[in-house]
């Protein structure tokens, strides 16, 4: 028992260091609901029902933008399909579990609670891995949840003139540069950027989709080059 | 926002639903799953496409208004692409970019 407790209280002791960088991404998913118009309980709804920040951000984003509801939901799934790798780089470490609690840690599952739970794996006891996961999950969760709502509680306090809105981009900016890892994902970054702007005048925002999906391609098409050269 | 309330929270549970299933999908099902590596190579291609595609409009055309080299979101979004791309840190970044935004606004 007190093993299982040691493992929980180590995963939470482990995000630690990234919470100052979750605490104002999470405000601003809060603040940016608000100023596009949500209520303070839709506002804390989208955090709980999705409870991803980019998805919640860029939804946020094509709601105010008045996107049909369609592109909304399509934009918000690819930004997550991410989560795919993860379920399948974790499901060993879960498996045995009853269904209800592979479910909590599913729902619970976030880029940062994987990046800490994988490289921990490396070593550590088998057995308890699930509960040092648990814990670091549990407690992003927390504190993405606690500083939401304290966004969506300032988010009408703060005035128009503070262009607030623009933190949104700003986030995904800071996102953007670690994803790009070698040439290929600049490539793909690069391709979906000029996409986005030569087709920015689509209706609906299909552009982005439009500039995305090209923005795959085009990476896979320079991951292929670069593999033949090699 | 013209969205009425039905329609939203139905937009939310749609999201809602489909990362859930996204991110129970593995895990469901039970492990032996590794994504195949094909399937691999494509998905980790879709944060860098997608964030840029989100990030650049937004700087160059901010709400749908046409190119205009006047516009201050354009030079911020530069000075904070900078510090993004030598610091990797949000919190610097986001300060960098509503920092100049508000001393170009004063301009």
């Amino acid at each position: 028992m007190s093993t299982r407790k040691q493992a929980f209280l180590c995963g939470a002791k482990a995000v630690t260091p990234i919470l100052l960088g979750v605490v104002p991404f999470a405000m601003i998913a809060g603040i940016a609901a608000i100023k596009v118009g949500f209520t303070k309980l839709e506002a804390l709804g989208i955090s709980y029902i999705v409870f991803a920040g980019a998805a919640q951000l860029a939804a946020i984003d094509l709601i105010g933008r008045h996107a049909p509801v369609i592109v909304v939901i399509l934009t918000a799934l690819i930004i997550n399909l991410r989560f795919f790798m993860y379920s399948a780089s974790l499901a060993p470490h879960f498996s045995g579990l009853p269904l209800g609690g592979r479910g909590l840690l599913a729902y619970l599952l976030t880029d940062q609670a994987y990046a800490i739970s994988i490289t921990a794996y490396g070593g550590g006891r088998r057995e308890f891995r699930h509960w040092f996961y648990f814990g670091a999950a549990l407690m992003l969760w927390g504190v993405w949840q606690t500083a939401t709502t304290v966004g969506v509680l300032l988010g009408g306090h703060i005035p128009q003139a503070w262009s607030l809105d623009f933190a949104i981009p700003l986030t995904f900016l800071a996102l953007l540069f670690p994803a790009i890892k070698d040439r290929p994902s600049l490539v793909a970054a690069a391709s979906a950027g000029a996409l986005a702007l030569a087709a920015h005048r689509l209706p609906c925002n299909l552009g982005l989709l439009l500039a995305a999906f090209g923005g795959i391609v085009a990476g896979c098409v320079a991951e292929g080059r670069g593999n033949d050269a090699a | 926002m013209r969205l009425d309330p039905s329609t939203l929270w139905l937009t939310l549970l749609g999201i809602g639903l489909g990362t859930f299933l996204i991110r129970f999908s593995f895990i469901w099902v039970f492990g032996r799953g590794e994504v195949r590596p094909e399937v691999q190579r494509v998905l980790r291609f879709v944060p860098a496409a997608v964030l840029s595609a989100l990030v650049l409009p937004s700087f160059v055309f901010p709400q749908q208004a046409p190119f205009s080299p006047e516009n201050p979101r354009l030079w911020a979004g530069l000075v904070a692409g900078l510090v993004a791309w030598r610091t990797r840190s949000m919190l610097l970044t986001i300060a960098a970019g509503m920092v100049s935004l508000w001393m170009l606004s004063l301009l």
